[in-house]
Protein backbone atom coordinates (compact mmCIF):
# COMPACT_ATOMS: atom_id res chain seq x y z
CA UNK A 1 0.00 0.00 0.00
CA UNK A 2 2.33 2.69 1.04
CA UNK A 3 5.67 2.59 -0.16
CA UNK A 4 8.33 5.02 0.54
CA UNK A 5 6.86 8.22 2.11
CA UNK A 6 4.65 9.74 -0.33
CA UNK A 7 3.67 6.50 -2.93
CA UNK A 8 0.47 4.48 -2.63
CA UNK A 9 0.60 1.10 -4.98
CA UNK A 10 -2.40 0.02 -5.79
CA UNK A 11 -2.25 -4.04 -5.20
CA UNK A 12 -6.08 -3.99 -6.52
CA UNK A 13 -5.60 -2.60 -9.56
CA UNK A 14 -7.89 0.03 -9.58
CA UNK A 15 -9.63 0.56 -13.01
CA UNK A 16 -11.01 3.78 -14.96
CA UNK A 17 -14.09 2.01 -16.61
CA UNK A 18 -15.32 5.13 -18.25
CA UNK A 19 -14.10 8.85 -19.14
CA UNK A 20 -15.76 11.64 -19.93
CA UNK A 21 -15.04 14.61 -21.70
CA UNK A 22 -16.83 18.00 -22.24
CA UNK A 23 -14.84 21.24 -23.84
CA UNK A 24 -15.60 24.32 -25.49
CA UNK A 25 -15.82 25.60 -28.48
CA UNK A 26 -11.70 26.69 -28.63
CA UNK A 27 -10.64 23.69 -27.75
CA UNK A 28 -13.19 21.80 -30.57
CA UNK A 29 -11.16 23.63 -32.86
CA UNK A 30 -7.68 22.01 -31.85
CA UNK A 31 -5.71 19.35 -32.57
CA UNK A 32 -7.67 16.81 -30.00
CA UNK A 33 -11.22 18.03 -31.31
CA UNK A 34 -11.65 14.13 -32.09
CA UNK A 35 -10.83 12.48 -28.02
CA UNK A 36 -13.94 14.90 -26.63
CA UNK A 37 -16.97 13.55 -26.03
CA UNK A 38 -18.72 16.96 -26.23
CA UNK A 39 -17.77 19.71 -27.80
CA UNK A 40 -20.19 23.15 -26.86
CA UNK A 41 -20.22 25.55 -30.36
CA UNK A 42 -20.76 28.53 -27.46
CA UNK A 43 -18.75 29.60 -24.49
CA UNK A 44 -21.70 30.03 -22.53
CA UNK A 45 -22.97 26.63 -22.87
CA UNK A 46 -26.85 28.04 -23.08
CA UNK A 47 -26.27 29.57 -19.24
CA UNK A 48 -26.32 33.12 -18.06
CA UNK A 49 -22.71 33.65 -16.47
CA UNK A 50 -19.34 32.27 -16.83
CA UNK A 51 -19.88 30.33 -13.42
CA UNK A 52 -22.85 28.41 -14.16
CA UNK A 53 -21.52 27.98 -17.24
CA UNK A 54 -18.51 25.97 -15.80
CA UNK A 55 -20.68 23.95 -13.32
CA UNK A 56 -22.88 23.10 -16.41
CA UNK A 57 -19.53 21.38 -18.15
CA UNK A 58 -18.63 19.32 -15.06
CA UNK A 59 -22.02 18.24 -14.51
CA UNK A 60 -22.44 17.35 -18.04
CA UNK A 61 -18.92 15.21 -17.91
CA UNK A 62 -20.03 13.65 -14.84
CA UNK A 63 -23.53 12.28 -15.93
CA UNK A 64 -21.82 11.31 -19.55
CA UNK A 65 -18.65 9.07 -17.46
CA UNK A 66 -21.63 7.68 -15.24
CA UNK A 67 -23.36 6.61 -18.19
CA UNK A 68 -21.09 5.26 -20.59
CA UNK A 69 -19.77 2.99 -17.65
CA UNK A 70 -23.46 1.69 -17.87
CA UNK A 71 -24.65 2.69 -14.32
CA UNK A 72 -26.73 5.30 -11.97
CA UNK A 73 -25.98 7.78 -9.98
CA UNK A 74 -26.67 5.40 -7.51
CA UNK A 75 -24.40 3.28 -8.07
CA UNK A 76 -21.78 6.00 -7.77
CA UNK A 77 -20.62 6.29 -3.83
CA UNK A 78 -18.54 8.86 -3.89
CA UNK A 79 -17.95 12.34 -5.68
CA UNK A 80 -14.38 13.76 -5.67
CA UNK A 81 -14.37 17.31 -7.83
CA UNK A 82 -12.44 20.42 -7.22
CA UNK A 83 -12.12 23.60 -9.47
CA UNK A 84 -10.64 26.72 -9.93
CA UNK A 85 -13.75 28.60 -8.58
CA UNK A 86 -13.74 30.47 -5.11
CA UNK A 87 -14.86 27.90 -2.33
CA UNK A 88 -15.09 25.46 -5.64
CA UNK A 89 -18.46 26.20 -6.21
CA UNK A 90 -18.83 24.60 -9.67
CA UNK A 91 -18.09 21.00 -8.34
CA UNK A 92 -20.11 21.60 -5.15
CA UNK A 93 -23.09 23.01 -7.63
CA UNK A 94 -22.51 19.92 -9.60
CA UNK A 95 -22.79 17.92 -6.88
CA UNK A 96 -25.86 19.64 -5.54
CA UNK A 97 -27.73 17.94 -8.88
CA UNK A 98 -25.87 14.92 -8.80
CA UNK A 99 -26.38 14.23 -5.68
CA UNK A 100 -23.73 11.58 -5.03
CA UNK A 101 -21.67 11.83 -1.36
CA UNK A 102 -18.87 14.05 -2.33
CA UNK A 103 -15.70 15.49 -1.22
CA UNK A 104 -14.56 18.70 -2.66
CA UNK A 105 -10.79 19.04 -3.12
CA UNK A 106 -8.87 21.95 -3.63
CA UNK A 107 -5.73 21.08 -5.77
CA UNK A 108 -5.75 24.21 -8.74
CA UNK A 109 -5.29 22.52 -11.62
CA UNK A 110 -3.79 19.55 -9.92
CA UNK A 111 -7.22 18.26 -9.10
CA UNK A 112 -7.53 15.98 -11.65
CA UNK A 113 -4.89 13.45 -10.76
CA UNK A 114 -5.79 14.79 -7.22
CA UNK A 115 -9.18 13.29 -7.19
CA UNK A 116 -8.18 10.12 -9.02
CA UNK A 117 -5.71 9.06 -6.82
CA UNK A 118 -8.20 9.63 -4.00
CA UNK A 119 -10.33 7.96 -6.00
CA UNK A 120 -8.10 4.89 -6.45
CA UNK A 121 -7.18 5.12 -2.70
CA UNK A 122 -10.76 4.83 -1.94
CA UNK A 123 -11.30 1.98 -4.42
CA UNK A 124 -8.05 0.12 -3.62
CA UNK A 125 -9.03 0.13 0.21
CA UNK A 126 -12.44 -1.19 -0.31
CA UNK A 127 -13.98 2.30 0.96
CA UNK A 128 -16.45 2.33 -1.97
CA UNK A 129 -17.21 0.55 -5.07
CA UNK A 130 -17.74 3.61 -7.56
CA UNK A 131 -15.91 6.46 -7.41
CA UNK A 132 -16.39 9.18 -9.78
CA UNK A 133 -13.55 11.94 -10.07
CA UNK A 134 -13.94 15.30 -11.55
CA UNK A 135 -12.08 18.33 -12.82
CA UNK A 136 -13.35 21.30 -14.51
CA UNK A 137 -12.14 24.94 -15.44
CA UNK A 138 -13.50 27.46 -17.90
CA UNK A 139 -11.09 30.11 -19.51
CA UNK A 140 -13.39 33.30 -18.78
CA UNK A 141 -14.43 31.92 -15.60
CA UNK A 142 -10.84 31.91 -14.43
CA UNK A 143 -10.19 35.09 -16.09
CA UNK A 144 -12.47 36.94 -14.36
CA UNK A 145 -11.69 35.65 -11.36
CA UNK A 146 -7.48 35.80 -11.37
CA UNK A 147 -6.82 38.71 -13.99
CA UNK A 148 -7.59 42.09 -14.22
CA UNK A 149 -11.31 43.23 -15.08
CA UNK A 150 -11.14 41.47 -18.73
CA UNK A 151 -13.02 44.56 -19.88
CA UNK A 152 -10.34 46.27 -19.11
CA UNK A 153 -7.92 44.01 -21.77
CA UNK A 154 -4.48 44.15 -20.03
CA UNK A 155 -1.48 43.28 -22.28
CA UNK A 156 -0.46 40.16 -21.48
CA UNK A 157 3.62 38.27 -21.90
CA UNK A 158 4.22 35.69 -24.21
CA UNK A 159 5.01 33.36 -21.02
CA UNK A 160 1.32 33.69 -20.14
CA UNK A 161 -1.19 30.73 -20.16
CA UNK A 162 -4.71 29.98 -22.03
CA UNK A 163 -7.49 28.80 -18.85
CA UNK A 164 -8.55 25.89 -20.82
CA UNK A 165 -13.02 25.46 -21.04
CA UNK A 166 -14.20 21.96 -20.35
CA UNK A 167 -14.31 19.15 -18.08
CA UNK A 168 -13.15 15.79 -17.31
CA UNK A 169 -14.75 13.07 -15.44
CA UNK A 170 -13.61 9.72 -14.51
CA UNK A 171 -15.89 6.28 -12.69
CA UNK A 172 -12.83 4.48 -10.75
CA UNK A 173 -14.27 1.00 -9.86
CA UNK A 174 -12.69 -2.09 -8.81
CA UNK A 175 -12.55 -4.25 -11.53
CA UNK A 176 -13.66 -4.70 -14.75
CA UNK A 177 -12.50 -3.36 -18.28
CA UNK A 178 -9.91 0.12 -18.85
CA UNK A 179 -6.74 1.68 -17.78
CA UNK A 180 -5.37 0.63 -14.33
CA UNK A 181 -3.91 3.03 -11.83
CA UNK A 182 -1.32 0.97 -10.37
CA UNK A 183 0.24 3.72 -8.19
CA UNK A 184 -0.05 7.27 -7.29
CA UNK A 185 2.18 9.92 -5.30
CA UNK A 186 1.32 12.68 -3.93
CA UNK A 187 3.90 15.77 -4.20
CA UNK A 188 4.97 18.20 -1.53
CA UNK A 189 4.23 21.90 -2.08
CA UNK A 190 7.29 23.92 -4.05
CA UNK A 191 7.83 27.35 -4.22
CA UNK A 192 11.09 28.60 -5.60
CA UNK A 193 9.95 32.79 -4.65
CA UNK A 194 8.49 33.04 -8.01
CA UNK A 195 5.64 35.81 -8.24
CA UNK A 196 4.92 36.66 -11.59
CA UNK A 197 1.25 34.68 -12.36
CA UNK A 198 1.57 35.13 -16.12
CA UNK A 199 4.98 32.69 -15.67
CA UNK A 200 3.02 30.06 -13.77
CA UNK A 201 4.60 27.15 -16.09
CA UNK A 202 8.35 27.99 -15.08
CA UNK A 203 6.77 28.70 -11.00
CA UNK A 204 5.29 24.77 -11.25
CA UNK A 205 8.12 23.29 -13.12
CA UNK A 206 9.92 22.46 -9.80
CA UNK A 207 6.75 21.20 -8.50
CA UNK A 208 6.79 18.31 -11.26
CA UNK A 209 10.38 17.24 -10.78
CA UNK A 210 9.92 17.21 -7.40
CA UNK A 211 6.98 14.96 -7.69
CA UNK A 212 8.67 12.50 -10.52
CA UNK A 213 11.71 12.27 -8.29
CA UNK A 214 10.11 11.34 -5.29
CA UNK A 215 7.64 8.73 -7.44
CA UNK A 216 10.93 6.89 -9.56
CA UNK A 217 12.72 6.79 -5.73
CA UNK A 218 10.02 4.91 -3.63
CA UNK A 219 8.85 2.90 -6.56
CA UNK A 220 12.79 2.22 -7.42
CA UNK A 221 12.16 2.84 -11.29
CA UNK A 222 13.74 4.43 -14.24
CA UNK A 223 11.75 6.85 -16.18
CA UNK A 224 11.90 4.58 -18.93
CA UNK A 225 9.63 2.36 -17.09
CA UNK A 226 6.89 4.19 -18.22
CA UNK A 227 6.51 4.85 -21.91
CA UNK A 228 5.08 8.33 -21.86
CA UNK A 229 5.71 10.85 -18.91
CA UNK A 230 3.19 13.77 -19.07
CA UNK A 231 2.81 17.19 -17.28
CA UNK A 232 -0.55 18.72 -16.53
CA UNK A 233 0.36 22.41 -17.69
CA UNK A 234 3.15 23.40 -17.95
CA UNK A 235 3.14 24.57 -21.46
CA UNK A 236 6.30 25.58 -23.68
CA UNK A 237 8.25 27.91 -20.66
CA UNK A 238 7.80 25.42 -18.27
CA UNK A 239 8.44 22.05 -20.67
CA UNK A 240 11.49 23.50 -21.28
CA UNK A 241 12.33 24.15 -17.78
CA UNK A 242 11.41 20.69 -16.52
CA UNK A 243 13.70 19.40 -19.48
CA UNK A 244 16.54 21.76 -18.36
CA UNK A 245 15.85 20.06 -14.79
CA UNK A 246 15.46 16.62 -15.21
CA UNK A 247 18.92 16.84 -17.12
CA UNK A 248 20.32 18.69 -14.00
CA UNK A 249 19.28 16.29 -11.58
CA UNK A 250 20.62 13.20 -13.96
CA UNK A 251 17.24 12.26 -14.50
CA UNK A 252 17.05 10.39 -18.30
CA UNK A 253 13.69 11.93 -19.06
CA UNK A 254 14.18 12.96 -23.15
CA UNK A 255 11.37 14.94 -25.61
CA UNK A 256 10.78 11.77 -27.11
CA UNK A 257 8.81 10.13 -24.25
CA UNK A 258 7.46 13.43 -22.51
CA UNK A 259 4.97 15.56 -23.33
CA UNK A 260 2.79 18.56 -21.93
CA UNK A 261 -0.77 18.90 -21.60
CA UNK A 262 -1.02 22.44 -21.85
CA UNK A 263 1.17 22.11 -25.22
CA UNK A 264 -1.08 19.22 -26.85
CA UNK A 265 -4.32 20.67 -26.28
CA UNK A 266 -3.99 23.85 -28.67
CA UNK A 267 -2.85 24.75 -32.31
CA UNK A 268 0.25 27.06 -31.48
CA UNK A 269 0.26 27.94 -35.05
CA UNK A 270 -3.46 28.54 -35.60
CA UNK A 271 -4.77 29.62 -31.90
CA UNK A 272 -3.53 32.33 -30.20
CA UNK A 273 -2.46 30.55 -26.81
CA UNK A 274 0.47 32.40 -25.78
CA UNK A 275 2.26 29.59 -24.05
CA UNK A 276 -0.23 26.96 -23.95
CA UNK A 277 -2.92 25.67 -21.98
CA UNK A 278 -3.60 25.33 -18.05
CA UNK A 279 -6.29 24.86 -15.93
CA UNK A 280 -7.75 22.27 -14.12
CA UNK A 281 -9.68 21.05 -17.35
CA UNK A 282 -6.46 21.05 -19.11
CA UNK A 283 -5.24 17.79 -17.89
CA UNK A 284 -7.87 16.07 -17.17
CA UNK A 285 -9.46 16.71 -20.45
CA UNK A 286 -6.14 15.45 -22.24
CA UNK A 287 -5.35 12.53 -20.22
CA UNK A 288 -9.05 11.44 -19.93
CA UNK A 289 -10.07 12.13 -23.58
CA UNK A 290 -6.35 11.46 -25.81
CA UNK A 291 -4.09 10.05 -23.59
CA UNK A 292 -6.34 7.34 -22.63
CA UNK A 293 -7.27 6.56 -25.83
CA UNK A 294 -4.12 5.85 -26.92
CA UNK A 295 -3.20 4.03 -24.11
CA UNK A 296 -6.01 1.25 -24.76
CA UNK A 297 -4.94 1.42 -28.51
CA UNK A 298 -1.68 0.10 -27.10
CA UNK A 299 0.65 2.81 -28.24
CA UNK A 300 1.68 2.88 -24.94
CA UNK A 301 1.44 0.49 -21.85
CA UNK A 302 2.49 2.58 -18.91
CA UNK A 303 1.64 6.83 -18.96
CA UNK A 304 2.32 8.93 -16.21
CA UNK A 305 0.49 11.58 -16.08
CA UNK A 306 1.76 14.48 -13.40
CA UNK A 307 -0.51 17.47 -12.98
CA UNK A 308 0.75 20.46 -11.97
CA UNK A 309 -1.35 23.28 -9.93
CA UNK A 310 -0.38 26.98 -8.63
CA UNK A 311 -1.86 27.20 -5.24
CA UNK A 312 -2.11 30.97 -5.28
CA UNK A 313 -5.51 33.12 -5.12
CA UNK A 314 -6.22 36.42 -6.34
CA UNK A 315 -5.59 37.69 -3.10
CA UNK A 316 -2.02 36.21 -2.36
CA UNK A 317 -0.57 37.55 -5.44
CA UNK A 318 -1.62 40.95 -5.21
CA UNK A 319 -0.21 41.38 -1.48
CA UNK A 320 3.26 40.10 -3.31
CA UNK A 321 3.11 36.20 -2.21
CA UNK A 322 4.97 34.20 -3.79
CA UNK A 323 3.65 31.23 -6.16
CA UNK A 324 3.51 27.75 -3.77
CA UNK A 325 3.08 24.74 -6.48
CA UNK A 326 2.40 21.01 -6.19
CA UNK A 327 1.91 18.16 -8.80
CA UNK A 328 0.54 14.54 -8.21
CA UNK A 329 1.10 11.92 -10.02
CA UNK A 330 -0.66 8.96 -11.04
CA UNK A 331 0.75 5.83 -13.44
CA UNK A 332 -1.62 4.36 -15.62
CA UNK A 333 -1.31 0.64 -17.19
CA UNK A 334 -3.30 -0.61 -20.20
CA UNK A 335 -5.99 -2.76 -18.98
CA UNK A 336 -8.04 -4.94 -21.47
CA UNK A 337 -10.79 -4.16 -23.07
CA UNK B 1 5.56 68.59 -39.22
CA UNK B 2 2.61 68.76 -36.18
CA UNK B 3 1.61 65.18 -37.05
CA UNK B 4 5.32 64.16 -37.27
CA UNK B 5 6.04 65.35 -34.18
CA UNK B 6 2.41 63.96 -32.26
CA UNK B 7 3.15 60.51 -33.40
CA UNK B 8 6.54 60.36 -32.03
CA UNK B 9 6.04 61.80 -28.80
CA UNK B 10 2.89 59.95 -28.35
CA UNK B 11 4.61 56.74 -29.15
CA UNK B 12 7.44 57.48 -27.14
CA UNK B 13 4.88 57.03 -24.14
CA UNK B 14 3.90 54.10 -25.05
CA UNK B 15 6.74 52.85 -25.38
CA UNK B 16 7.93 53.90 -22.03
CA UNK B 17 4.39 52.54 -20.84
CA UNK B 18 5.70 48.93 -22.74
CA UNK B 19 8.80 49.07 -21.02
CA UNK B 20 7.36 49.01 -17.15
CA UNK B 21 5.00 46.14 -18.08
CA UNK B 22 8.47 43.90 -19.75
CA UNK B 23 11.16 45.32 -18.41
CA UNK B 24 10.21 46.54 -14.73
CA UNK B 25 7.52 44.18 -14.53
CA UNK B 26 5.02 46.76 -13.22
CA UNK B 27 1.23 45.41 -13.29
CA UNK B 28 -0.90 47.86 -16.18
CA UNK B 29 -2.76 49.43 -13.10
CA UNK B 30 1.26 50.30 -11.52
CA UNK B 31 2.20 51.74 -14.74
CA UNK B 32 -0.91 53.66 -15.58
CA UNK B 33 -0.43 55.60 -12.33
CA UNK B 34 2.95 56.07 -12.75
CA UNK B 35 1.87 58.02 -15.86
CA UNK B 36 -0.64 60.38 -14.17
CA UNK B 37 1.80 61.15 -11.54
CA UNK B 38 4.44 61.57 -13.75
CA UNK B 39 2.12 64.33 -15.76
CA UNK B 40 0.66 65.76 -12.77
CA UNK B 41 4.64 66.28 -11.51
CA UNK B 42 5.82 68.16 -14.94
CA UNK B 43 2.02 70.18 -15.29
CA UNK B 44 2.73 71.13 -12.18
CA UNK B 45 6.54 72.32 -12.34
CA UNK B 46 4.86 73.77 -15.82
CA UNK B 47 6.52 71.91 -18.22
CA UNK B 48 3.46 70.39 -19.51
CA UNK B 49 1.55 73.09 -21.34
CA UNK B 50 4.85 73.51 -23.73
CA UNK B 51 5.38 69.92 -24.18
CA UNK B 52 1.46 69.80 -25.05
CA UNK B 53 2.52 72.65 -27.52
CA UNK B 54 5.39 71.32 -29.23
CA UNK B 55 3.68 67.41 -29.27
CA UNK B 56 0.33 68.07 -30.00
CA UNK B 57 -2.09 64.85 -29.40
CA UNK B 58 0.99 63.20 -28.97
CA UNK B 59 0.64 64.94 -25.06
CA UNK B 60 -2.79 65.38 -24.86
CA UNK B 61 -3.79 62.02 -25.72
CA UNK B 62 -1.89 59.65 -23.49
CA UNK B 63 -2.81 59.68 -19.50
CA UNK B 64 -0.20 62.15 -18.60
CA UNK B 65 -2.23 64.35 -19.68
CA UNK B 66 -5.03 63.12 -16.88
CA UNK B 67 -2.79 63.93 -14.66
CA UNK B 68 -1.67 67.41 -15.80
CA UNK B 69 -5.33 68.36 -16.17
CA UNK B 70 -5.87 67.51 -12.38
CA UNK B 71 -2.90 69.86 -11.33
CA UNK B 72 -3.80 72.46 -13.49
CA UNK B 73 -7.64 72.40 -12.33
CA UNK B 74 -6.36 72.35 -9.05
CA UNK B 75 -4.20 75.28 -9.19
CA UNK B 76 -6.17 77.21 -10.91
CA UNK B 77 -9.12 76.76 -8.47
CA UNK B 78 -6.37 77.90 -5.59
CA UNK B 79 -6.38 81.00 -6.87
CA UNK B 80 -9.06 81.41 -6.94
CA UNK B 81 -10.91 80.24 -3.95
CA UNK B 82 -7.92 79.41 -1.88
CA UNK B 83 -6.61 76.44 -0.34
CA UNK B 84 -10.37 74.82 -0.77
CA UNK B 85 -9.91 75.44 -4.51
CA UNK B 86 -7.17 72.58 -4.58
CA UNK B 87 -9.91 69.99 -3.55
CA UNK B 88 -12.86 71.39 -5.79
CA UNK B 89 -10.07 72.30 -8.90
CA UNK B 90 -8.99 68.48 -9.39
CA UNK B 91 -12.08 67.75 -11.06
CA UNK B 92 -13.10 70.87 -12.38
CA UNK B 93 -10.90 70.15 -16.15
CA UNK B 94 -11.09 66.28 -15.74
CA UNK B 95 -14.87 65.97 -14.61
CA UNK B 96 -15.77 66.27 -18.91
CA UNK B 97 -13.70 62.57 -19.25
CA UNK B 98 -14.60 60.65 -15.71
CA UNK B 99 -18.50 62.02 -16.32
CA UNK B 100 -18.16 60.33 -19.98
CA UNK B 101 -16.54 57.47 -19.07
CA UNK B 102 -19.45 56.29 -15.99
CA UNK B 103 -22.29 58.23 -18.37
CA UNK B 104 -21.05 55.75 -21.27
CA UNK B 105 -20.18 52.99 -19.48
CA UNK B 106 -23.57 52.49 -18.29
CA UNK B 107 -25.16 52.67 -21.84
CA UNK B 108 -22.77 49.92 -22.70
CA UNK B 109 -23.57 48.01 -19.65
CA UNK B 110 -27.38 48.50 -20.66
CA UNK B 111 -26.55 47.25 -24.11
CA UNK B 112 -24.07 44.57 -23.65
CA UNK B 113 -25.09 43.05 -20.64
CA UNK B 114 -21.03 42.57 -19.09
CA UNK B 115 -20.47 39.45 -17.70
CA UNK B 116 -16.43 40.34 -16.59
Amino acid sequence: MLKGSQTWVFENKPTIISAATVVGPFEGQGPLADDFDVIHEELLIGQDSWEKAEKALVEEAGELAIKKAGLSKEDINFYIGGDLMNQIISNSFAARTLGIPYIGIFGACSTSMESLALAALMVNSNAANYVLASACSHNAGAEKQFRYPTEYGSQKPPTAQFTVTGAGSAVVAKGGKGPKITSATIGRVVDMGLKDPFNMGAAMAPAALDTIRAHLREMELQPDYYDLIVTGDLSKVGYAIALELFEKHDLPIKKDKYVDCGMLIYDYDKQEVFAGGSGCACSAVVTYGHLLKRLQKGEFNRILAVATGALMSPLSFQQGESIPCIAHAVALERGEG
Amino acid sequence: MDFVWAFIIGGLICVFGQICFDVFRLSPAHTMTLLVVLGAIAGGLGLYEPFAEFAGAGATIPITSFGNSLVKGALQELKLHGIVGVITGMFEITSAGISAAIIFSFFAAWLCRPKG
